[in-house]
């Protein structure tokens, strides 16, 4: 029998990780402010998270400005969408893997 | 597993009983703790099928917002209609077309509906604002903006048809138009928050289309699209959704 856990993806086993992915899979891009008021974390937090999902290459920043102010809007990478579908597929697999 | 499994059916000796109670009892935790295992992994994909959702439809429209605009659209078309007596009673007296009398009615006409429009967007976005701050969910996120600008390209484009057939004296084709134009916007809105919004907005559009053949019935119409329908799609989301909420 396959172990149907090979597939899971360490980097998705924090919360907020996988929160900012399942945003990130049904929105093209998104600010930073609407990340939060979405995910109910602080800025911090966020930050640290986006920062190695960024380094793991799973998804692209953009630096841009509306008006003065700093405006940084996150999109999904091709890989990032790949690994993201990969660890519901093997989520799904447990879960049947069981019955 | 099979060692256990093995033990369990097979007719114990005398010598290993214990032994095999025992690995009974391990087996027992073993199907327990897969259970919680498995449990918490469905628990983490709702949540991502929550989060999906919620960041990408706004899912705080209250049924009651579509019940209470339809009460103001049933109690526009009521004022709007008590109008029309006054009107034809001086055009009888008088036997003849007067462009002062139509003046004054198509002002108060207009009156009328301001007001509706003001009452039932205010009386909608209360019974909304009141269901996402019941889910503690924020009214105006970025779901909220995304609806309401999408809404409002159809919505206004509408709008100043309409205004224009008005200041040309075209009434035949108001009602309709109201209709249809709205009828568009939830469809076009429909994207972006419930999709059963889209089914109000399929039958405005119908109700609009079939009131262009019976034209001197548009207050009749306009009220069964902006009262009834509102009213009867709003009590079907507010069972669905809200009910037991």
């Amino acid at each position: 029998m396959k172990n149907p856990i090979t597939g899971l993806n360490k980097i998705f086993d924090n919360r907020i990780r996988l929160g900012i992915m399942s945003v990130l899979m049904v929105n093209e891009e998104i600010n930073f402010n609407d990340l939060k008021q979405m995910l109910e974390v602080t800025d911090g937090n966020l930050a640290t998270h986006l920062l190695n999902l960024e380094e793991n290459g799973f998804l692209k920043v953009k630096k841009g400005f509306v008006g003065k102010k700093t405006n940084t809007t996150y999109s999904v990478t091709k890989a990032g969408e790949k690994a993201f579908a990969d660890h519901i597929a093997a989520l799904e697999n447990m879960i049947k893997g069981v019955k | 597993m099979t060692a256990e499994f093995e033990c369990v059916l097979s007719q114990p000796s005398d010598k290993n009983i214990w032994n095999c109670e025992f690995r009974a009892f391990t087996l027992y935790f073993k199907v327990l703790s897969m259970n919680e295992q498995n449990q918490q992994t469905l628990e983490t994909l709702q949540d991502i099928k929550r989060i999906m959702e919620r960041s990408s439809r706004f899912i705080s429209l209250s049924g009651l917002s579509g019940i209470a605009a339809g009460i103001c659209a049933l109690v526009g078309a009521w004022f709007a209609n008590k109008e029309f007596g006054p009107y034809y009673g001086r055009y009888d007296y008088r036997g003849e077309y007067a462009g002062e009398d139509f003046q004054q009615l198509k002002f108060r006409l207009l009156v009328i509906a301001i007001a509706v429009l003001a009452a039932a967007w205010a009386s909608a976005f209360y019974f909304t604002w009141r269901k996402a701050r019941h889910n503690k969910l924020p009214v105006w996120d970025l779901t909220a903006k995304r609806l309401t600008i999408n809404m409002l390209i159809p919505l206004v484009a509408g709008g100043l048809f309409i205004l224009a057939m008005y200041q040309y004296n075209e009434w035949r084709f108001i009602s309709p138009a109201c209709l249809i134009f709205y009828g568009l916007a939830l469809v076009n809105a429909s994207k972006y928050t419930l999709s059963d919004v889209r089914y109000l907005g399929l039958l405005q559009i119908l109700l609009g289309l079939i009131n262009t053949q019976f034209h001197e019935m548009g207050l009749y119409f306009w009220a069964a699209g902006f009262g009834l329908l509102h009213i009867i799609y709003g009590f079907v989301m507010w069972w669905k959704y809200e009910k037991n909420a």
